[in-house]
């Protein structure tokens, strides 16, 4: 007599007594401790560098070089730098173009990796061939040598870096979309829609998508990881936004020499912020991977 | 497929991709402002000189044709000229990537020496406080910009203790980078703390997987110890995968040694780079590039030839 399946049943008291897809996430989600740190880390630091500068006031426009080299003190909590910015004023300025940029330039390289990925993996054949082994091209050539090449040639400006950054980071987002696409391609109800005469752009756009959202929104947040790396790197090498104006990594390398004279304020805030902020994200993706038991990196 | 014809696959593969790489490059010499006379003459050259550059280097001639000379100097080893050395790049480079190759090679044995064991030892004590701290230790160390870890190093050991000098060695020779070890000791431990955080990382989630399969529990039910399971069986089989993403992690290890070499001063191809990117000398920048590449797709093919060596699975149906 119980062997006896009552299918409306079980699924009734599967919504009331078991928690909701939504709540079912928001559990696995915190039951990685590590992704919930992550996400406070990532909410502090957007209220610190958009909201900070509401209550901290400073000018980092003009330079005042009689402040200039101050270590922490009352009246400049983080020191100054050597034209007389306040340092911690310039963490949370320079923040806001690295969380910016770093952003745009992860959401981007997910955009291009996933249109390139699907269209590579839905295609096959040659066209997948020859797609792939362009993503094997660029990916041979390290990033950092391409943009050290073009910062020889120009310094973009900060739309341009965020162009730049997103065509030179799209390809491991691209072989994970492509790896879905071709898993999702063959299952039975594509088949069916391609059998009663459905198009192409109909079975990509409402099933292989649709179906792929999970490995997309995580590869995206790995992505945004690498690109805030990336921006500190790209100012490294001289590429990045341009003084006045500053990023994490502009900071981290204008203080380069200060490291000889024992000035530690003018890296420590930032190399510790960068590295916050890219564990944070790379914590969510973990907790997201969880949350929708996508594989791969 | 048998293993000659899936290597002979991924030969055609790799060359495949050399040669999308060479389209590349040849294509970034060519959109140079002012095209490849002003990056190789220099911003001073005159309209005259550039002319008579164009006659001479053949750069009237239709592109697709300029393309195939450039392949043809290429396949007889002609990089051209650098013109802030004065000196054939061929030469140049010929000099500085043995350099290079030895510190990559040196961080990354150092590095999976030292990964391997950390994450089998992970995944044994699995959500043990010292799993946790590992976790942690290697999320910073993945997650910090090189040249950021390379400053602290520099700080910690060179300048508040100085057990070690914050320059590499600098001679001309190969041999001359061994005269001195002990200034090896600051750019590897550099690199290679981000190789070994990532792949204890690999490592540590490989066991895990291996440990909850049957041949696992075959082997204690029959009485073997945890240590001996692990070395004997779990260990060939986690390593598989992580072999795998040795090949992945070819052009990470060149990225990183382009920031290495020029915070330590270390005469390789990375700072060979970093000079010729200050200079503008367009000609080494992108012979560089070319060389870089095929390093790392000829690393990958190895990484892939081994990979297939320990593990028969992978000849079947991977592309």
């Amino acid at each position: 007599m119980s062997a006896v399946i009552q299918p409306g049943k079980a699924e009734f008291s599967a919504q009331v007594a078991g928690p909701t897809g939504s709540r079912l996430a928001i559990a696995r989600f915190s039951r990685n401790r590590l992704a919930v740190v992550g996400l406070a880390v990532v909410v502090f630091f957007v209220l610190f560098c958009f909201l900070g500068p509401l209550v901290y006031h400073t000018d980092q426009l003009h330079t005042a070089l009689s402040e200039a080299n101050q270590g922490p003190s009352g009246s400049h909590l983080l020191g100054t730098d050597a034209v007389g910015h306040d340092e911690l004023g310039r963490l949370m300025y320079g923040g806001k173009v690295s969380l910016i940029v770093g952003l745009a330039a992860g959401l981007l390289a997910t955009v291009i990796g996933t249109v390139w990925g699907a269209v590579a993996g839905y295609v096959g054949g040659w066209v997948d061939a020859v797609m792939m082994r362009v993503v094997d091209a660029g990916i041979a050539i390290p990033a950092l040598f391409i943009l050290l090449v073009i910062s020889a040639i120009s310094t973009p400006d900060t739309f341009a870096l965020v162009i730049i950054l997103g065509f030179v980071s799209w390809l491991v987002p691209s072989r994970l979309i492509r790896a879905e696409t071709l898993s999702l391609k063959n299952r039975d109800y594509v088949l069916t829609l391609r059998a009663i005469g459905g198009s192409h752009t109909r079975a990509i756009t409402r099933h292989v998508l649709p179906n792929s959202v999970s490995t997309i929104v995580v590869a995206a947040t790995f992505q945004v990881a690498d690109a805030i790396l990336l921006v500190a790197y790209v100012s490294y090498l001289g590429l990045g936004v341009q003084p006045p104006a500053t990023d994490w990594g502009g900071m981290l390398s204008a203080g380069l020499t200060a490291v000889y004279s024992g000035r530690w304020w003018l890296i420590l805030p930032s190399g510790l912020a960068v590295i916050l902020v890219v564990c944070a994200f790379n914590a969510i993706g973990d907790g997201l991977r969880d949350v929708f038991d996508v594989r791969g990196r | 497929m048998t293993t000659s014809l899936y290597l002979l696959r991924r030969l055609l593969q790799a060359v495949a991709v050399i040669f999308i790489v060479t389209v590349v490059v040849f294509g970034l010499l060519h959109s140079l402002p002012g095209g490849p006379a002003r990056g190789i003459l220099g911003a001073q050259a005159t309209a005259q000189q550039i002319e008579q550059f164009n006659s001479e280097q053949g750069l009237t001639k239709p592109l697709y044709v300029q393309y195939f000379l450039y392949l043809g100097h290429l396949l007889h080893g002609d990089l051209g000229i650098s013109y802030t050395y004065n000196e054939s790049i061929t030469q140049l480079i010929v000099e500085r990537l043995p350099k290079t190759l030895v510190l990559t090679i040196l961080q990354a044995v150092i590095a999976l020496v030292i990964a391997i064991p950390l994450g089998m030892w992970q995944a044994a004590k699995r959500n043990h406080p010292v799993d946790y701290i590992a976790t942690t230790v290697s999320f910073v160390a993945y997650s910090a910009p090189v040249f950021f870890l390379g400053l602290v190093l520099i700080i910690v050991f060179s300048q508040t203790i100085p057990l070690f000098p914050s320059q590499a060695p600098n001679g001309a020779t190969l041999a001359s980078v061994f005269a001195n070890p002990a200034a090896l000791v600051l750019p590897i431990a550099t690199g290679a703390a981000s190789m070994i955080a990532v792949f204890s990382r690999y490592m540590r989630s490989s066991t895990l997987e291996n440990l909850s399969e049957d041949y696992v529990r075959t082997a204690r039910a029959g009485g073997g110890s945890g240590g001996q399971i692990l070395r004997r069986h779990v260990f060939r089989n986690s390593l598989t995968p992580v072999v795998a993403m040795l090949g992945y992690y070819v052009p990470v290890l060149f990225g990183g040694a382009l920031v290495i070499e020029q915070l330590f001063n270390y005469p390789g191809m990375g700072l060979l780079f970093w000079n010729a990117a200050q200079s503008s000398d367009f000609p080494v920048l992108l012979g560089c590039v070319l060389v870089i590449s095929v390093a790392t797709v000829v690393g990958t093919l190895i990484a892939d030839i081994l990979q297939s060596v320990i593990d028969p699975r992978v000849k079947a149906g991977r592309t």
